[in-house]
């Protein structure tokens, strides 16, 4: 247990400090899930569970994930496959023995097993996870049984219930059951669309057939606020997203209102405006729209306000009102202004992560115009780390709200599509195929 | 030659018709009537006879809508006027008219006397005439998409910059004295000036970009006089390119103040 309370001190390095600094590559525990095979009717879904259980472990960041093919022969689907102690007739990589999977090639910390089974119409699994440095007595640090459906999307549930809780022993958080909406232009028209942190269930939140983008989402995982020409000019609407409903914003008479972004106690939005007569403004107002007022009071473009989820008190925005688009703060009421980055290149995208301390961003520094990539700086010290290096246009970072993952639109891969990574830039993975799909924004 | 045998035809039956009087001569006279009984009571005059239409006919009596046909009558006996219907009015005893009735009519020929008066009609059937053949051009109406698109130029931008360039400039001047004719000539019409931006800047500040380039257009214009409520603005940031290719010439075409109808 001393090991495993120093790797969830490890773990928590990840989402306390700077990426540049986290534990990678030899620091962490050497993981082994070996494929789990399921019975009866359960069969069928095993390789959708095998995929999904594997992804989330590794996505989660904290393990070095041994490949299957250095595994035994022999894989253990219960406990009482092991023989303890190993007789000695058959130690020598069978896979019965503990010593086969902690031993070369494997050379495991840690082994996940167990199997499926449907049992009166219910998806039933039995997993393990045993620490390979333990004694018989000390090993096994999660038992349990998950409940799930006799289908694929069962399957997928107790994968990702079960990689949770493998997660959870390690200090990590799982990004299952959070969400992240983005804009996509794959229907003719761009429209939002929400989908799972793994890129499954994607589904239509919008139908206006215009063009609808920049969406964000509410603390609580409840609302989304976004832009819409749907009403010709560009204006802003707040949606509830399950069920999918348009919560009615008031837009303020303007050619532009938009950005919206909420506040931590998700009763109000901030957006850009040009109300008042040049574009634009940052102002505040309630979620329907009314009580509005203007925040900022610059001549340039101020846009895609963002406030401090932790403190409430302070705005991140993109303005121009010193040459090239730069990430400046202020106070919510409009003083103390202070530009974060540099001035060089051009800055925008400005994403808080959730304990308020460090932003995510897109910054075209080191490369030709327009081609940005992802950046995190702290706040405090205006240290910054580079987490993309210039394959394809990079934007619209957003932390997940495990604070370790991050979301961000790619063109590495020639269109415009939403990718996923660890906060340090590793592990990066494709999230969508289908159209062009941008501006992603990750919520519970 | 039709009309030359017609009239051998009518000079025979004349002469005839002289043959005959002269052969009446050649016969005693009949003896006188016998007077009146003097003891018969006086009984009234016998009316003259009525008037004698010999002839009212219509030729042709039928005729597309545009022809004519020719009404021909001929009248004896004891006349005092003679009149046809449908406003051809009176007439002599005999004569022709030419008539091009719009529609199917009957004409009425009234020839009154003192013995009465004799009533005959003459059908003229008008039907329909053929489709006429397609003017040899249509007129063409323009509409005003097709006018924004002939008689306004875009005006460009330089890179995330919203002020109007010289060459901008002249194009709106030029464009200024168009949008004064098209808005006179469509009244009711709002025009939408569309700001656009190049990929290369962040989308959210390019939405704020559209919308000063757009802006910076329209205060052009309406200095020229062109009235601001017909003028909108929308931006559409970078949303709508004209021009996908990562290079210049590419990103200045979408640096572009756009002329579109309003909604």
């Amino acid at each position: 247990m001393k090991k495993l309370l120093w790797f969830a001190i490890a773990a928590f390095a990840i989402t306390a400090q700077d990426a540049r600094i986290s534990i990678v590559g030899s620091g962490r525990p050497k993981m082994g899930i070996p494929d789990f095979r399921g019975s009866g009717e359960a069969q069928a879904f095993m390789g959708a569970f095998n995929q999904t259980l594997w992804d989330d472990v590794k996505g989660a960041g904290l393990f070095d994930m041994v490949a299957k093919t250095s595994y035994p022969t022999f894989v253990p689907q219960q406990p009482s496959d092991f023989q303890t102690p190993a007789a000695p007739s058959q130690t020598g990589g069978g896979g019965r023995s503990m010593s086969d999977w902690s031993g070369p090639p494997a050379q495991l910390n840690y082994l996940a097993f167990g199997f499926t089974a449907a049992q009166n119409g219910v998806l039933v699994l039995s997993g393990w996870l045993y620490d390979l440095s333990q004694n018989a007595a000390n090993r096994q640090v999660l038992g349990k049984r998950y409940l799930g459906t006799v289908d694929e999307a069962g399957a997928r549930k107790v994968a990702h219930e079960f990689a949770a809780d493998i997660i959870a022993l390690f200090g990590g958080k799982t990004t299952f059951g959070t969400h992240i909406y983005f804009a996509s232009s794959r229907t003719g028209h761009k429209e939002i669309l929400a989908m799972d942190p793994d890129g499954k269930n994607q589904r239509q939140i919008t139908h206006f057939n215009s063009i609808s983008a920049f969406p964000s989402v509410s603390p609580d995982g409840s609302k989304i606020a976004f832009t819409s020409w749907a009403k010709v000019v560009p204006g802003i609407f707040v949606f509830s997203v399950d069920p999918v409903r348009d919560l009615r914003f008031y837009n303020q008479n303007a050619s532009v209102n938009g950005t919206p972004s909420f506040t931590p106690d998700g009763k109000q939005v901030v957006y850009m405006s040009s109300a008042g007569g040049h574009c634009c403004r940052i102002f505040i107002a309630s979620l329907d729209g009314t009580g509005l007022r203007p925040i900022s009071s610059s001549s340039a473009i101020d846009t895609e306000p963002k406030i401090n989820p932790k403190t409430g008190s302070d705005i991140v925005f993109v303005s121009g009102r010193s040459g090239p688009q730069q990430i400046y703060k202020m106070n919510m009421d409009g003083a103390d202004v202070d530009r974060l980055t540099p001035g060089n290149g051009e800055a925008s995208n400005p994403s808080w992560h959730p304990e308020g301390q460090k932003i995510a961003f897109a910054w075209t520094q080191g490369y030709a115009t327009g081609n940005f990539n992802i950046f995190i700086m702290d706040v405090a010290t205006r240290a910054y780390v580079q987490l993309t290096h210039g394959e394809g246009r990079n934007e619209n970072p957003s932390w997940a709200p495990d604070g370790v993952h991050i979301c961000f639109m790619s063109t590495r891969g020639g269109r415009k599509q939403i990718w996923s990574m660890l906060a340090d830039g590793t592990q990066p993975q494709q999230l969508t195929t289908q159209g062009v799909n941008e501006s992603p924004v990750w919520g519970k | 030659m039709f009309s030359k045998r017609k009239f051998t035809v009518i000079w025979m039956t004349i002469l005839l018709a002289l043959f005959a009087a002269g052969c009446k001569k050649k016969v005693p006279p009949p003896p006188p009537p016998p007077p009146p009984k003097p003891e018969v009571v006086e009984t009234p005059k016998p009316p003259p006879p009525a008037p004698v239409v010999a002839q009212f006919t219509a030729e042709p009596t039928s005729i597309q809508r545009g022809q004519s046909s020719t009404l021909r009558w001929e009248v004896s006996g004891d006349v005092a006027g003679i009149s046809i219907s449908e406003g051809v009015g009176t007439v002599q005893r005999t004569g022709t008219q030419r008539v091009s009735p719009s529609d199917s009519a009957t004409y009425t020929l009234t020839a009154t006397g003192p013995g009465g008066a004799t009533t005959a009609s003459a059908t003229v059937n008008v039907s329909a005439p053929p489709p006429p053949p397609p003017p040899p051009e249509a007129k063409v109406t323009v509409t005003l998409v097709e006018r924004l698109t002939s008689d306004l130029q875009d005006a460009y931008y330089d890179y995330d910059k919203s002020d109007i360039r010289s060459d901008a400039r002249d194009v709106l001047t030029r464009d200024a004295a168009a949008l004064k004719i098209i808005l006179n000539d469509f009244p009711t019409a709002v025009i939408v000036l569309e700001g656009h931006c190049d990929e290369r800047g962040s989308a959210e500040y390019n939405l704020g970009l559209g919308d000063r380039r757009a802006s910076s257009a329209k205060e052009f214009l309406q200095q020229l006089g062109v009235p601001a409520d017909r003028l909108k603005t929308i931006s559409y940031g970078k949303e709508r390119p004209q021009c996908t290719e990562q290079n210049e010439s590419c990103w200045q075409k979408n640096r572009r103040g756009h002329f579109a109808p309003g909604q």
